[in-house]
Protein backbone atom coordinates (compact mmCIF):
# COMPACT_ATOMS: atom_id res chain seq x y z
CA UNK A 1 0.00 0.00 0.00
CA UNK A 2 2.99 2.43 0.58
CA UNK A 3 4.79 1.25 -2.79
CA UNK A 4 1.28 2.82 -4.43
CA UNK A 5 0.81 5.95 -2.64
CA UNK A 6 4.59 6.60 -3.28
CA UNK A 7 4.43 5.67 -6.84
CA UNK A 8 0.78 7.46 -7.53
CA UNK A 9 2.47 10.53 -5.42
CA UNK A 10 5.39 10.59 -8.42
CA UNK A 11 2.90 10.25 -11.31
CA UNK A 12 0.94 12.65 -10.05
CA UNK A 13 3.23 15.07 -8.57
CA UNK A 14 6.36 14.89 -10.33
CA UNK A 15 4.71 14.42 -13.17
CA UNK A 16 2.68 17.07 -13.60
CA UNK A 17 5.48 19.75 -12.38
CA UNK A 18 7.51 18.04 -15.45
CA UNK A 19 3.73 18.98 -17.93
CA UNK A 20 3.83 22.11 -16.05
CA UNK A 21 7.35 23.05 -16.92
CA UNK A 22 6.62 21.48 -20.87
CA UNK A 23 4.22 24.09 -20.66
CA UNK A 24 6.08 26.87 -19.96
CA UNK A 25 8.68 25.82 -22.31
CA UNK A 26 6.57 25.40 -24.78
CA UNK A 27 4.82 29.31 -24.07
CA UNK A 28 8.44 30.11 -24.39
CA UNK A 29 8.90 29.16 -28.28
CA UNK A 30 5.42 30.75 -29.00
CA UNK A 31 2.30 28.79 -30.86
CA UNK A 32 3.43 26.35 -33.53
CA UNK A 33 1.71 27.47 -37.41
CA UNK A 34 3.53 25.34 -39.58
CA UNK A 35 3.19 21.34 -39.24
CA UNK A 36 5.42 20.29 -41.89
CA UNK A 37 8.05 17.60 -40.81
CA UNK A 38 10.88 20.58 -41.53
CA UNK A 39 9.15 22.86 -39.57
CA UNK A 40 8.37 20.52 -36.52
CA UNK A 41 11.84 19.53 -36.16
CA UNK A 42 12.87 23.20 -35.99
CA UNK A 43 10.64 23.89 -32.99
CA UNK A 44 11.75 20.77 -31.24
CA UNK A 45 15.23 22.19 -31.39
CA UNK A 46 14.23 25.33 -30.22
CA UNK A 47 12.50 23.98 -27.60
CA UNK A 48 15.78 21.51 -26.86
CA UNK A 49 17.32 25.27 -26.20
CA UNK A 50 14.97 25.63 -23.35
CA UNK A 51 16.32 25.32 -19.96
CA UNK A 52 12.54 24.34 -18.79
CA UNK A 53 12.62 21.65 -21.54
CA UNK A 54 15.21 19.81 -19.98
CA UNK A 55 13.35 20.16 -16.89
CA UNK A 56 10.32 18.87 -18.04
CA UNK A 57 12.02 15.87 -19.58
CA UNK A 58 13.60 14.64 -16.72
CA UNK A 59 10.10 15.17 -13.99
CA UNK A 60 8.10 13.38 -16.73
CA UNK A 61 11.14 10.69 -16.79
CA UNK A 62 10.56 10.05 -13.22
CA UNK A 63 6.68 10.11 -13.75
CA UNK A 64 6.93 7.78 -16.25
CA UNK A 65 8.80 4.90 -14.47
CA UNK A 66 6.54 5.60 -11.10
CA UNK A 67 3.51 4.74 -13.85
CA UNK A 68 5.43 1.62 -14.86
CA UNK A 69 5.98 0.15 -11.57
CA UNK A 70 2.36 1.09 -10.41
CA UNK A 71 1.00 -0.54 -13.97
CA UNK A 72 3.06 -3.53 -12.28
CA UNK A 73 0.71 -3.65 -9.30
CA UNK A 74 -2.30 -3.28 -10.47
CA UNK A 75 -4.98 -2.67 -13.22
CA UNK A 76 -4.51 -0.23 -15.91
CA UNK A 77 -7.71 0.21 -15.81
CA UNK A 78 -7.29 1.66 -12.00
CA UNK A 79 -4.09 3.20 -12.47
CA UNK A 80 -5.16 5.68 -14.77
CA UNK A 81 -8.04 7.22 -13.71
CA UNK A 82 -6.68 7.72 -10.11
CA UNK A 83 -4.20 9.34 -11.72
CA UNK A 84 -6.41 11.94 -13.01
CA UNK A 85 -5.51 13.49 -9.80
CA UNK A 86 -2.75 15.36 -11.23
CA UNK A 87 -5.82 17.83 -12.34
CA UNK A 88 -6.01 19.57 -8.64
CA UNK A 89 -1.95 19.78 -9.36
CA UNK A 90 -2.40 20.97 -12.70
CA UNK A 91 -5.11 23.50 -11.71
CA UNK A 92 -2.80 24.82 -8.71
CA UNK A 93 0.22 25.01 -10.90
CA UNK A 94 -1.56 26.67 -13.94
CA UNK A 95 -2.74 29.24 -11.59
CA UNK A 96 0.43 29.52 -9.53
CA UNK A 97 3.55 29.61 -12.05
CA UNK A 98 1.68 29.92 -15.37
CA UNK A 99 -0.53 32.35 -14.45
CA UNK A 100 -3.35 31.01 -16.23
CA UNK A 101 -6.92 32.00 -14.74
CA UNK A 102 -8.84 28.60 -13.17
CA UNK A 103 -12.29 29.88 -13.41
CA UNK A 104 -14.79 28.26 -11.00
CA UNK A 105 -16.42 26.76 -13.97
CA UNK A 106 -12.67 25.12 -13.94
CA UNK A 107 -12.46 24.25 -10.52
CA UNK A 108 -16.30 22.67 -10.39
CA UNK A 109 -14.57 20.27 -13.05
CA UNK A 110 -11.61 19.55 -11.15
CA UNK A 111 -13.76 18.60 -8.55
CA UNK A 112 -15.97 16.55 -10.17
CA UNK A 113 -13.14 14.79 -11.38
CA UNK A 114 -11.97 14.12 -7.99
CA UNK A 115 -14.53 12.56 -6.56
CA UNK A 116 -14.94 10.27 -9.87
CA UNK A 117 -11.31 9.55 -8.82
CA UNK A 118 -12.60 8.53 -5.54
CA UNK A 119 -14.74 6.54 -6.67
CA UNK A 120 -12.78 4.43 -8.94
CA UNK A 121 -10.44 3.95 -5.63
CA UNK A 122 -13.27 2.55 -4.05
CA UNK A 123 -14.51 0.48 -6.64
CA UNK A 124 -11.22 -1.72 -6.80
CA UNK A 125 -12.76 -4.57 -7.22
CA UNK B 1 -4.74 36.17 -30.75
CA UNK B 2 -9.04 35.47 -30.84
CA UNK B 3 -9.07 31.32 -30.57
CA UNK B 4 -11.01 31.42 -34.19
CA UNK B 5 -12.32 28.30 -35.95
CA UNK B 6 -9.49 27.29 -37.42
CA UNK B 7 -7.35 27.05 -33.71
CA UNK B 8 -9.98 24.97 -32.86
CA UNK B 9 -9.80 22.79 -35.12
CA UNK B 10 -6.44 22.04 -34.65
CA UNK B 11 -7.06 22.36 -31.14
CA UNK B 12 -9.48 19.09 -31.10
CA UNK B 13 -7.50 17.33 -33.62
CA UNK B 14 -4.58 17.29 -31.60
CA UNK B 15 -6.56 16.29 -28.78
CA UNK B 16 -8.23 13.35 -30.63
CA UNK B 17 -5.13 12.27 -31.09
CA UNK B 18 -4.02 12.27 -27.67
CA UNK B 19 -7.31 10.58 -26.82
CA UNK B 20 -6.43 7.28 -29.01
CA UNK B 21 -2.34 7.30 -28.61
CA UNK B 22 -2.16 8.52 -24.70
CA UNK B 23 -4.57 5.03 -23.32
CA UNK B 24 -3.09 2.86 -25.93
CA UNK B 25 0.27 3.21 -24.55
CA UNK B 26 -1.06 2.99 -21.49
CA UNK B 27 -2.60 -0.49 -21.65
CA UNK B 28 0.55 -1.85 -23.83
CA UNK B 29 2.58 -0.70 -21.27
CA UNK B 30 0.22 -2.47 -18.68
CA UNK B 31 0.33 -5.88 -21.01
CA UNK B 32 4.45 -5.56 -21.55
CA UNK B 33 4.56 -4.87 -17.35
CA UNK B 34 2.14 -7.51 -15.78
CA UNK B 35 3.99 -9.90 -18.51
CA UNK B 36 7.45 -8.82 -16.50
CA UNK B 37 5.42 -10.28 -13.28
CA UNK B 38 5.01 -7.82 -10.12
CA UNK B 39 8.04 -6.67 -7.81
CA UNK B 40 8.99 -9.16 -5.25
CA UNK B 41 10.31 -6.61 -3.25
CA UNK B 42 12.05 -2.95 -4.26
CA UNK B 43 15.76 -3.81 -3.65
CA UNK B 44 18.12 -2.11 -6.36
CA UNK B 45 19.14 -6.04 -7.94
CA UNK B 46 15.07 -6.34 -8.30
CA UNK B 47 15.28 -2.63 -10.07
CA UNK B 48 18.16 -3.16 -12.62
CA UNK B 49 16.25 -6.28 -13.30
CA UNK B 50 13.18 -4.94 -13.58
CA UNK B 51 14.92 -2.13 -15.83
CA UNK B 52 16.19 -4.71 -18.39
CA UNK B 53 13.02 -6.49 -18.40
CA UNK B 54 11.11 -3.16 -19.72
CA UNK B 55 14.23 -2.27 -22.18
CA UNK B 56 13.92 -5.32 -23.60
CA UNK B 57 9.74 -5.58 -24.09
CA UNK B 58 8.65 -5.33 -27.41
CA UNK B 59 5.45 -4.38 -26.10
CA UNK B 60 6.52 -1.58 -23.75
CA UNK B 61 8.13 -0.10 -26.52
CA UNK B 62 5.32 -0.34 -28.48
CA UNK B 63 3.76 1.29 -25.69
CA UNK B 64 6.54 3.97 -25.63
CA UNK B 65 6.17 4.57 -29.23
CA UNK B 66 2.66 5.55 -28.69
CA UNK B 67 2.86 7.36 -25.79
CA UNK B 68 5.85 9.54 -28.56
CA UNK B 69 2.91 10.10 -30.78
CA UNK B 70 0.86 11.53 -27.59
CA UNK B 71 3.19 13.51 -26.70
CA UNK B 72 4.14 14.89 -29.78
CA UNK B 73 0.55 16.08 -30.09
CA UNK B 74 0.64 17.40 -26.09
CA UNK B 75 3.40 19.31 -26.60
CA UNK B 76 2.31 20.99 -29.86
CA UNK B 77 -0.96 21.69 -28.54
CA UNK B 78 0.05 23.47 -25.24
CA UNK B 79 1.98 26.37 -27.37
CA UNK B 80 -0.96 27.67 -27.90
CA UNK B 81 -3.76 26.39 -25.79
CA UNK B 82 -4.12 26.65 -21.47
CA UNK B 83 -2.60 23.91 -19.80
CA UNK B 84 -5.13 24.02 -16.99
CA UNK B 85 -7.99 23.92 -20.56
CA UNK B 86 -5.66 20.78 -22.30
CA UNK B 87 -5.09 18.26 -19.43
CA UNK B 88 -8.95 17.87 -18.41
CA UNK B 89 -10.11 18.24 -22.22
CA UNK B 90 -7.69 15.02 -22.95
CA UNK B 91 -9.17 12.82 -20.15
CA UNK B 92 -11.88 11.34 -22.24
CA UNK B 93 -8.92 8.98 -22.79
CA UNK B 94 -9.77 8.09 -19.11
CA UNK B 95 -13.21 6.46 -20.76
CA UNK B 96 -11.27 5.07 -23.74
CA UNK B 97 -8.04 3.39 -20.95
CA UNK B 98 -11.22 1.54 -19.19
CA UNK B 99 -12.43 0.01 -22.22
CA UNK B 100 -9.31 -1.29 -23.70
CA UNK B 101 -8.30 -2.47 -20.52
CA UNK B 102 -11.84 -4.69 -20.30
CA UNK B 103 -12.11 -5.76 -24.01
CA UNK B 104 -8.47 -5.98 -24.82
CA UNK B 105 -6.19 -6.83 -21.43
CA UNK B 106 -9.84 -8.71 -19.67
CA UNK B 107 -9.76 -6.17 -16.79
CA UNK B 108 -12.41 -6.42 -14.16
CA UNK B 109 -14.41 -3.25 -14.09
CA UNK B 110 -16.79 -2.87 -11.02
CA UNK B 111 -20.07 -0.34 -11.62
CA UNK B 112 -18.54 1.94 -9.22
CA UNK B 113 -14.94 2.10 -10.96
CA UNK B 114 -17.33 3.21 -14.27
CA UNK B 115 -19.41 5.30 -12.43
CA UNK B 116 -16.47 6.90 -11.25
CA UNK B 117 -14.71 7.29 -14.86
CA UNK B 118 -18.64 8.74 -16.01
CA UNK B 119 -18.04 11.48 -13.18
CA UNK B 120 -14.15 12.28 -14.42
CA UNK B 121 -15.56 12.55 -18.06
CA UNK B 122 -18.50 14.70 -16.66
CA UNK B 123 -15.81 17.19 -14.91
CA UNK B 124 -14.17 17.59 -18.32
CA UNK B 125 -16.81 18.12 -20.17
CA UNK B 126 -17.58 20.95 -17.93
CA UNK B 127 -13.85 22.36 -18.12
CA UNK B 128 -14.04 22.00 -22.06
CA UNK B 129 -16.62 24.90 -22.06
CA UNK B 130 -14.23 27.24 -20.45
CA UNK B 131 -12.22 29.58 -22.48
CA UNK B 132 -9.43 27.73 -24.55
CA UNK B 133 -6.54 30.20 -23.51
CA UNK B 134 -6.76 32.76 -20.21
CA UNK B 135 -3.02 34.17 -20.62
CA UNK B 136 -1.66 36.87 -22.95
CA UNK B 137 0.13 36.01 -26.02
CA UNK B 138 3.66 34.19 -26.00
CA UNK B 139 5.45 37.70 -26.69
CA UNK B 140 3.04 38.87 -24.31
CA UNK B 141 3.21 37.21 -21.25
CA UNK B 142 3.47 38.37 -18.09
CA UNK B 143 5.90 35.48 -17.71
CA UNK B 144 9.33 36.90 -16.64
CA UNK B 145 12.20 35.22 -18.74
CA UNK B 146 14.40 33.23 -16.21
CA UNK B 147 17.62 31.48 -16.20
CA UNK B 148 15.85 28.66 -17.28
CA UNK B 149 14.63 30.05 -20.09
CA UNK B 150 16.38 30.42 -23.59
CA UNK B 151 19.50 29.03 -22.05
Amino acid sequence: MLAEIILILGIVVIGTGGEICLTRAMKTIGEVHDFRPRALLSVFGRAMRVGWMWLALLLMTAGFFSLLGMLSLENVSFVVPVTALSYVVGAYGGALFLGEKVTRQRWLGVLLVCIGVTMVWKGRG
Amino acid sequence: MTPGSGLHLKTFFLLFIMVVFGPLGDVLLSKGMKDLGEIPNWSLAELAHLFVGVFTSGVIWLGILSLIGFFIAYTLVLSWADYSFVQPASSFSYAVVALLGHFALGEKITLLRWAGILVICCGVLIVGHTPLRTTQDAAESSMQPTTLERT
